[in-house]
């Protein structure tokens, strides 16, 4: 890992002592000893369990359940249905932002998907909860669903993904092509994913006369309050959300789902705390997956191999009730330049829950097919796949024309390919064996992951004692948070980690805005960065305007802080500790605000992205078709990176998830019925610890001095693109076979073997 | 949750009169049964555990030079066993190749025998399935069948057994001992398991009551010991169930193989052992050319029962590989990565 040098901006000056610094994780303790409190691990006294009935069919309507054989049940309390549930306050179809989405919350007998929740049993424990909903038995009126990606007449969304427009043009396409010297027109299909956080979505409610105290995981407290808000119709004052720590989300713990929903009203019903669990096979269907997709991409070069045209094309789903497009195409926006690109989505609704962002929405999906179509046309203009890259490379963004704010890809190929040894690679596939026989191929992808900033903000204080306090409502989803935005937040007051208490996880604390996108560091760091940097100047303020300090007339620019002090620049032997500086003044605690969000004039000028390049190793059965990925090195630039062995972590999950989509995940769906035949961890593949290989993660120095203050570009998203693309051409390098359909099986090796 | 019975009887006699009555079901690990019963697939009125029991738990050599593993024997004690794994290698390594570390350390014997079908149609209960629920049809036959059966299948079940164990273990001419209300009895194991027919709910040769006690070896079982393997292609590295997969155990005499055995797992509702091979293979040389001709007779018959062709080319292959690795010699240490085609992968330290 590089030294991070710090830029002497003065608003960077403080920082440097913690950040950059590789600490384990603060809550690593209480994780391994089992005391980290998730949501599931409240038991208010009084309290009940509630378990979703969930359906087995994916269209039409529910004619009957048999409640009295369900409250017959010993211990079981309640049923909640469509015609015994409290009130909610609005109707939860009313897209009131947007960033709700419809839920199923028992509002009628219909439905729409398989999964989808039918009724709430509620009881005395869990396990007569769960007796209870199956003794429900329901009956259906049964219609044919829709199911897959040609399930019915397809349309062009008004948007995709978070408002980005359905198409995009430059240039003339299909002049582009006709004038190519070579094209390539091929078709990928990526398959339904579920995000399959390890922690399933939970909900412990207790409702205290009109007051509400909610546990669960949540990656955004304030929308998930906001939405408890109106669905109930209370004050936001009268809400709290708990959230310490989460067990994964990627994406499907962004919004309030119906199960959460489920478990307040449950708990508005019996009138005592309830809890209520999702079991593993009914996280695949209410709480959103990521929508298979079928992408066409056309590519033409000239006779030197330049990119005269890319057009991409993705067909996707939504479900029948509600829309969110994945927005594969767009990944071919800021990476090649083409002179014309043309990227499009049309979509079909199906019978399923709806699709939402899931890790690199659009990103991922898109980015395999890209990155498979590149390495096609690579081989078809007979260059080597990184030669090809370079010749292609874009300087500024190409659908824009925009500079980036900082681009350090040129070094990822140099750093990642020097690493792994790329030069040695045979052109042509199938030219490599390992001493067993195997067959070996190398492949690679590139990077990429747009640098977001939402909006934030943060509490800081300094106490008399001249410890510090940095409040946040930031969301730990196990990347990391408590440590990496302490470590800013104790720079951004010039304290040591250890004499700051940082205070995160719960809603009564300043909007952190949403842990997505990978901009929560960016974005919370901003605001931690910017409230520090408010109480210290305060607290500057307090000391070179009191002509007892050893600071006096120094000016607020005039000083440092540094380990719980202030220090006049221009003397460092004059100075004084925080603690001093409050007594004098008879300040018990001096305090502060700070916001962080996107410079838009800068967003305006700029295209922010980071990138990478991943190097991937596989090893084929020549005869067999099973496939081993056993060597990968990916190399990233993403600005600043607050904590090295956090941002690894990061890299390394996104990479093994890039392998993933590559040879393992999909949901299988049963074309007739609309139900998912693997809703469970042993038949939905992920990889296990014996799949992942040695995996070599650089961080390749980037700074950026336009993304945010911090020049932070964030980590959580990127490790997926790229990764999986490296893996499927490996996979082609190794074989000869060009597979297009993910994951690949082994009878797509065998049959073309 | 439903309410059972929960028997713990003393006596293997006390075991098999508690389950004789209908609706009651053996419980040893429970690696299955319970997650059988959490889904609501099977629904027992009584549970007679057996884990009590008294010596069934002992791996003990018979004085005819037999092996005799009794059924609460651990999968995983089993294979780390030193002279188990020396003299039957391709059973140590199949047990290794199965499931997870944790799963093995509670896995019996007993009951990876009697381990149902991962058809995804049996589990989910929404779905028809003749073995779940007898005459209501198959949906299997028309819906995700890619990993179904392409031997022995009806139009009534195409569903597989699961079993790694099973495979090699039948290949070497098993036997198991069962106790039963008339009292022990033993029956090959190939002769155990039942194909589907008409009637896919009875898996087994097995009465009410009927406890298997212990799997045998026989003795010519160890004469294969320098030469057999176990192989399964499957779709990650570990933790998966086969997609195909064989034993193959030679007997090599002067450059001619002068006794094969050969079985097949994943392709049937049994661990399919393909005595039709293993009769071309004896007396010749164990060439590629031999191989072959011994992969065409295993398959001969297979036909696909939906989206699984490539099943039976897949299982071709992999016998001529099972073969050929068997011919070369069983290794001196089980491989890291047992049973898997990259089993020679250096770096590999665990799976």
């Amino acid at each position: 890992m590089p030294e991070l040098t710090l830029t002497s901006a003065p608003a960077h000056i403080r920082h440097g002592s913690n950040i950059g610094q590789p600490l384990t994780r603060r809550d690593g303790i209480l994780k391994v000893t089992g005391q980290a409190t998730y949501a599931a691990d409240n038991h208010p006294p009084g309290m009940l369990f509630a378990v979703m009935a969930t359906s087995s069919i994916a269209r039409g309507r529910v004619v009957s359940l048999d409640v009295a054989a369900a409250k017959r049940h010993p211990r079981v309390v309640d049923v909640m249905t469509p015609d015994h549930k409290p009130q909610l306050a609005i109707d939860p179809e009313l897209k009131t932002n947007p960033f709700v989405f419809r839920m199923e919350v028992l509002q009628s007998n219909e439905v729409r998907y398989a999964n989808q929740p039918i009724a709430v049993v509620i009881a005395e424990t869990q396990e007569a909860a769960t007796e209870g909903a199956a003794l429900l038995a329901p009956r259906y009126e049964t219609l044919p669903p829709l199911v897959g990606l040609d399930a019915g007449e397809s349309y062009m969304p008004p948007v995709v993904g978070v408002g980005n427009p359905t198409e995009n043009h430059l240039g003339d396409v299909e002049a582009g092509l006709a004038a190519a010297d070579k094209q390539i027109d091929a078709i990928y299909e990526t398959p339904p994913q579920y995000h399959n956080a390890m922690e399933p979505h939970a909900i412990v409610a207790h409702w205290d006369g009109d007051r509400l105290q909610i546990d669960m995981p949540t990656q955004g407290l304030m929308l998930s309050l906001a939405r408890v808000a109106e669905l109930f119709g209370i004050a936001h004052k009268k809400i709290h959300i708990r959230s310490p720590f989460l067990g994964g989300g990627f994406g499907s713990k962004g919004f309030l789902a119906g199960p959460q929903t489920l478990g307040i009203m449950a708990a508005k019903l019996v009138g005592r705390p309830v809890k209520l669990v999702l079991r593993r096979e009914q996280m695949y269907g209410p709480v959103g997956h990521r929508a298979p997709t079928r992408q066409r991409l056309r590519i033409g070069t000239d006779g030197e191999g330049r990119l005269t045209a890319l057009d991409h094309h993705a067909r996707t789903v939504s479900s029948t009730f509600d829309d969110f497009y994945e927005p594969a195409a767009d990944a071919s926006h800021t990476l090649y330049a083409a002179p014309a690109i043309r990227t499009s989505h049309d979509a079909v609704r199906v019978n399923t829950g709806t699709p939402l962002f899931m890790r690199a929405p659009g990103e991922a999906t898109g980015s395999i097919a890209l990155e498979s179509a590149i390495d096609e046309m690579a081989w078809a203009c007979g260059l080597d796949p990184l030669a090809f890259r370079l010749k292609n490379y874009a300087e500024v963004e190409p659908m824009t024309g925009r500079p980036f704010s900082s681009k350090a890809l040129r070094a990822c190929y140099e750093q990642g390919a020097a690493r792994f040894g790329w030069a040695k690679r045979p052109l042509q596939p199938r030219q490599m064996r390992d001493d067993a026989g195997l067959l070996v191929g190398w492949g690679m992808g590139t990077a990429t992951f747009p640098a977001l900033m939402f909006q934030a903000e943060a509490r800081a204080a300094i106490r008399r004692d001249g410890s510090g306090v940095m409040e946040i409502g930031a969301h730990d989803m196990g990347q990391g948070a408590w440590t990496a935005l302490a470590q800013i937040a104790a720079d951004s007051v010039g304290l040591d980690i250890d004499r700051l208490d940082f205070k995160s996880g719960t809603s009564d604390l300043p909007d952190a805005g949403i842990a997505g996108g990978s901009a929560h560091t960016a974005t919370a760091g901003a605001a931690i960065h910017s409230a520090g940097a408010a109480v210290i100047g305060k607290l500057a303020d307090l000391a070179t305007s009191d002509e007892r300090s050893p600071l006096f007339g120094a000016g607020n620019a005039g000083v440092i802080a540094r380990e719980g002090r202030l220090i006049r620049r221009d003397d460092e032997s004059r100075s004084e500790s925080y603690a001093e500086i409050l007594a004098r003044a008879g300040v018990a605690e001096i305090e502060a605000r700070g916001t962080g969000a996107a410079n838009p004039a800068a967003m305006e000028q700029y295209a922010m992205h980071a990138h990478g390049a991943v190097f991937a190793e596989v090893k084929v059965d020549p005869e067999l078709g099973q496939i081993r990925v056993t060597r990968m090195v990916g190399a990233f630039a993403a600005g600043r990176i607050v904590n090295p062995r956090m941002v690894q972590s990061q890299l390394f999950g996104g990479m093994i998830w890039g392998l993933s989509f590559a040879l393992h995940e999909a949901a299988i769906t049963d074309q007739r019925t609309g139900r998912i035949m693997n809703a469970n961890l042993g038949e939905y593949h992920i990889p296990v610890n014996a799949d992942v290989p040695p995996l070599d993660v650089i961080t390749v120095e980037e700074h950026d001095p336009h993304v945010n203050a911090l020049g932070i570009k964030g980590v959580g998203e990127i490790g997926i693109t790229g990764s999986a693309g490296a893996v499927a051409n490996a996979v082609w390098h190794a074989t000869g076979v060009r597979v297009r359909k993910f994951p690949i099986r082994i009878e797509e090796l065998l049959t073309q073997g | 949750m439903k309410q059972f019975d929960y028997v713990r009887p003393a006596t293997v006699t006390e075991a098999v009169a508690a389950a004789a009555q209908p609706g009651a079901v053996f419980l040893a690990a429970g690696t299955n049964l319970l997650d059988l019963m959490k889904g609501g697939v099977s629904r027992p009125d009584r549970l007679v555990d057996v884990t009590h029991l008294d010596g069934l738990d002992r791996i003990e050599t018979l004085a005819d030079g037999s092996l005799r593993i009794g059924a609460l024997v651990r999968n995983a004690d089993l294979a780390h066993d030193a002279e188990f794994a020396r003299s039957y290698p391709a059973v140590a390594e199949a047990l290794l190749s199965g499931a997870s570390a944790q799963l093995r350390n509670a896995a019996t014997v007993g009951g990876n025998l009697l381990q149902r079908t991962r058809c995804a149609y049996f589990y989910d209960t929404a779905s028809r399935c003749n073995k779940r629920e007898p005459g209501s049809g198959c949906d299997a036959r028309d819906g995700e069948n890619r990993g179904h059966a392409v031997l022995g299948w009806s139009e009534s079940c195409i569903a597989t057994h699961p079993s790694d164990f099973c495979v090699p273990l039948v290949a070497l001419d098993a036997v198991v001992e069962i106790e039963g209300r008339g009292g022990r009895r033993e029956i090959a194991l190939d002769e155990l398991h039942r194909l589907p027919g008409e009637a896919p709910e009875r898996e087994t040769v097995l009465e009410p009551g009927d406890l298997i006690v212990a799997v045998r070896l026989p003795t010519a079982a160890r004469g294969f010991a320098a030469h057999a393997r176990y192989l399964k292609v499957r779709e990650r590295t570990s933790y998966a169930f086969a997609v195909v997969s064989a034993a193959a155990a030679l007997r090599i005499e002067n450059g001619k193989v002068a006794q094969a055995r050969l079985a097949l797992g994943g392709v049937a509702a049994k661990p399919w052992r393909a005595r039709a091979a293993e009769d071309v293979l004896r007396g010749v040389a164990p060439t590629a050319d031999a191989f072959q001709e011994a992969a065409r007779r295993a398959l001969e018959g297979a036909k696909p029962s939906g989206d699984n062709a490539f099943k039976i080319e897949l299982a071709r292959r992999i016998v001529v590989r099972a073969l050929t690795l068997a011919a070369a010699g069983t290794p001196a240490r089980i491989p890291a990565l047992p049973a898997s085609p990259f089993a020679s992968t250096s770096g590999a330290i665990h799976a």
